[in-house]
């Protein structure tokens, strides 16, 4: 990444301050750090799609010609594995939330700027006791690592692929106590809670699962490693254990973790619906009690993933209503959403595109949510790939688009160069694109009676499966886009000045890129968030 | 913002350079740990999750299970432990009056009931060893309710032996901060380390308030079946 | 709360409370009371527990109230995780 400097700069910035590996390598600086997690999550997200095309291409045709039924199972296994722990769940907190949650709420760094190095290793040790276990043969549980198939059935390499989530959780972890003390304890003067960003916000909010969900994600790894390395009995059906009990422990964490997940990416949306419409969010106070919400909310409907699993059908009933109840504050994430844009002057660059695409694709994820989270749909949706639709609606037309529009709006700042205006329109298209006709015909499949994770269907499947193994060619190439043209720009884009958008918010208030200590004083807040009506020109159309 | 202080002129070395002032930092650190304290509350948490829908499903396992542990030397742990605790407090205290000496001491003293705890430890882990009472590699019971007994085993071995890890990375923190104590790095103004590191300390004594009654004394004299 | 320093005083007479507590726990652990054992012990638990944290983690002095409520969050979610998975094996048999 040293090739990022800026050539023209005369002044220093946290880029040009340094040269050298090691100046990266042991960087306390919270966006260097930011920008290692960039590079190490980007490798990540390769790998997980290089096993989503292969999932893809043996899903080309109904017979299993491909690959083994063995393979598949592992492939699917590990790219659930590395989408959601060493892509997903760092995304948007790790890479946008490190770089700019200090900035925004005026400090210097993070409340512990080593631990926040420590955690970028934690992951590193993390992934590499994942390519351990994808390069020696890898690991076919299910990304879900059930019991008692995981402790009792498989030779593969679960404990390292267990150990490697572990650590990356601790990573997790410590991210999230760095932004719960750093928004306590490190606002500038006059930041007050009522004037945070909502991404702000969405990254406290996050923070919380991440704290109190992550551990029990911790134990019960750790409790599965027990029972394969010594033999106790924790899950074991044979010794009464109860299986069930693992799912609910997994599930504590990793239904909230659709959270830590989706949170971050409303944060980023936010701030952009807000920009290019020129106008206050509607709602501010809704918005930012919204995430609150949908943070504590989480918490209370994890078991809607057991509903066939042979729970208690009065559990399953509490757990049903629980669910619907997150529906609601995401709801009025949407509402305001739309209505912030409502007599706005819309200006529609990249950022914002990927914004629109969030907005529709969430609201598409969330209310197919609502169909699985019903006690008696689920029955027949249950290990479909309505189900596998649903998720990827959130995660990748919510996230990972969130994530692209997050990269985009914040490049500028970021690099201190422009990205190709038109490429970003043209990206945006194709991923729009190529993700619906990916991910829209699984929904019909799920409907008809596709059952997920096998590595043969039958042949009346076959014309939506084409359809979904063509959309995700598209969808690689407008991930490949991006990738290109923002290494591109570091070098020969526009030089961007320090608020390219005429957006509010104090990271735009510092040069681009920003100098180590983010600011050269540190500011004085006086005015509230989002105070577009002060700021009127629209962003200059480039 | 009222709880956000002007900046203090005075610099000391020990402030990091991103904190405006000691208290801010001092205020951070506390509040880290203790954010860090509620991840080890969810931590182990599963594990009495796990404890308590068992011993819900499987009661008369559990009191036979739980029969088996040995009440004197728990009970001489938890004194040993809570000894630790009041010397660890202590250590603090001269942290706070920046007394060098009384700081390493108490510190020593918290070291060697940590380490008496472990021996002890140790010592009812050898005793349930021999008597083939380790599901999965060691494990023999008498009676047909083997099994279920196993589960109770199996949490005892995972609950104890995930608190006795704590403990272990807990003798190692305290012997740090006593090195540093010894070598005068803390001062009345700057002991932030220590503080944290008996926050810590209490609360791997507080989950063992709660292993010692559940593991040794809710069944004691229950009968079983 | 670093201002706050309490007396060595204090701190002996709480861990003299706790060592009383113990030999309470354990000698009604002698006693047959059925449920009221659970019950009595895990009180009692929780007794040392809150000197634990009020008096030597210094909870009782803490003057910023966020960390208190950090706090308390985190018991409350131990709370969710224990009472929702209860709810389930608690019901399972009904009919």
């Amino acid at each position: 990444m040293a090739t990022a400097t800026v050539p023209t700069a005369e002044r220093e910035n946290y880029l040009n301050k340094e040269y050298g590996i090691k100046s990266w390598l042991l960087t306390t600086d919270h966006k260097r750090i930011a920008l290692l997690y960039l590079i190490l999550i980007t490798f990540f997200f390769f790998i997980g799609g290089f096993f989503a095309l292969l999932i893809r291409l043996e899903l080309l045709t109904p017979a299993g010609d491909l690959v083994q039924a063995d393979t598949y199972n592992k492939l699917f296994t590990m790219h659930g594995q590395v989408m959601v722990f060493f892509f997903l769940i760092p995304a948007v907190p790790a890479v946008l939330g490190n770089f700019l949650v200090p900035m925004m709420i005026g400090a210097k760094d993070l409340a512990f700027p080593r631990i926040n190095l420590l955690s970028w290793y934690l992951l590193v040790i993390g992934g590499v006791l994942m390519m351990y276990t994808i390069l020696t043969g890898g690991v076919d549980t299910g990304w879900t690592f059930y019991t008692p198939l995981s402790t009792q059935f498989l030779n593969t390499h679960v404990v390292a692929a267990a150990l490697a989530i572990f650590v990356a959780g601790f990573s997790s972890i410590l991210t999230g106590l760095n932004f719960i003390v750093t928004i306590h304890r490190m606002r500038a003067p006059g930041m007050t809670w009522s004037r945070l960003p909502l991404f702000v916000w969405a990254n406290y909010a996050t923070a919380i699962i991440q704290v109190l969900g992550t551990p029990v994600l911790a134990i019960s790894l750790m409790l599965v490693a027990l029972e394969r390395i010594f033999g106790l009995a924790i899950f074991d059906p044979q010794r009464g254990g109860d299986p069930l009990l693992f799912q609910h422990l997994f599930w504590f964490y990793s239904h909230p973790a659709v959270y830590i997940m989706i949170l971050p990416g409303m944060g980023v949306v936010s701030e952009i619906v807000t920009c290019f419409s020129r106008k206050r969010i509607f709602g501010y106070k809704f918005m930012a009690l919204a995430v609150i919400a949908i943070a504590v909310l989480g918490f209370l409907v994890w078991a809607h993933h057991m509903f066939v699993a042979g729970m208690s059908l009065y559990a399953g009933m509490m757990f049903s209503l629980l669910s619907y109840f997150v529906a609601v504050p995401s709801a009025i994430k949407v509402f305001n959403w739309t209505s912030t844009m409502y007599k706005g002057s819309i200006s529609y660059n990249t950022p914002m595109l990927y914004a629109f695409g969030f907005i529709g694709l969430f609201t598409m994820g969330g209310l197919t949510g609502l169909f699985v989270a019903a006690l008696g749909i689920d029955v027949h949706v249950t290990d479909t790939y309505f189900v596998v639709a649903h998720f990827h609606y959130i995660m990748v037309g919510g996230m990972v688009i969130a994530y692209l529009a997050g990269i985009h709006f914040w490049w500028p700042k970021i690099s201190g160069r422009m990205y190709p205006e038109s490429w970003g329109k043209l990206a945006a298209l194709i991923i729009f694109i190529g993700f619906n006709l990916t991910f829209f015909p699984q929904f019909v499949l799920g409907y008809l009676g596709m059952p997920r994770r096998y590595w043969q269907y039958s042949p009346e499947f076959q014309v939506l499966n084409v359809l979904s193994t063509a959309g995700a060619t598209i969808l690689a190439v407008g991930y490949i886009l991006p990738m290109v043209y923002l290494l591109w720009s570091m070098r020969y884009g526009k030089i961007a000045d320090e608020n390219p958008w005429n957006a509010a918010g104090l990271e735009w208030k510092t040069a681009s890129p920003p100098p180590t200590f983010n600011f050269d004083e540190t500011p004085t807040v006086t005015w509230e968030a989002y105070n577009y009506d002060e700021l009127k020109e629209a962003p200059v159309e480039r | 913002m009222s709880d956000r202080a002007p900046v203090i002129a005075t610099h000391s070395p020990a402030l990091r350079h991103h904190f405006s002032n000691m208290e801010q930092q001092m205020e951070a650190s506390v509040m880290g740990m203790w954010v860090f304290l509620i991840t080890e509350i969810m931590f182990f948490g599963g594990m009495f999750c796990g404890y308590m829908v068992y011993r819900h499903q499987y009661y008369s396992a559990w009191v036979a299970g739980s029969q088996k542990m040995d009440f004197w030397w728990g009970t001489l742990n938890t004194i040993v432990l809570l000894c630790s605790s009041l010397t660890m407090a202590l250590g603090v205290r001269a942290a706070q009056l920046g007394r060098r000496k009384s700081v390493v001491i108490f510190l020593l003293i918290t070291i060697l009931f940590g380490l008496g705890f472990l021996g002890i430890k140790g010592i009812e882990y050898h005793s349930h060893w021999t008597e083939h009472q380790f599901p999965g590699l060691n494990w023999a019971w008498p009676d047909a309710n083997g099994n279920l007994v196993a589960l109770f085993f199996s949490f005892y071995w995972a609950m104890t032996g995930f608190h006795a890890l704590h403990m272990v990375i807990g003798v190692g923190l305290v012997a740090f901060i006593a090195y540093h104590a010894w070598q005068g790095r803390y001062s009345a103004e700057y002991y932030n380390p220590v503080e944290t590191v008996g926050l810590y300390w209490h609360f791997v004594d507080i989950v063992w308030i709660y292993l010692y009654p559940l593991l040794y004394l809710i069944s004691h004299k229950h009968i079983s079946g | 709360m670093s201002e706050h320093i309490a007396s060595a005083k204090l701190y002996i007479g709480v861990w003299a409370a706790l060592i009383c507590l113990t030999a309470i726990t354990a000698g009604v652990s002698w006693l047959e009371l059925g449920p009221f054992n659970i019950i009595v012990a895990l009180t009692i638990a929780t007794c040392k527990m809150l000197l634990v944290a009020l008096f030597f983690m210094g909870v009782k002095y803490i003057n910023q109230k966020m960390t208190v409520i950090v706090i308390i969050a985190g018991l409350f979610w131990l709370f969710i995780l224990l009472s929702l998975s209860m709810m389930d094996y608690v019901s399972r048999g009904w009919q």
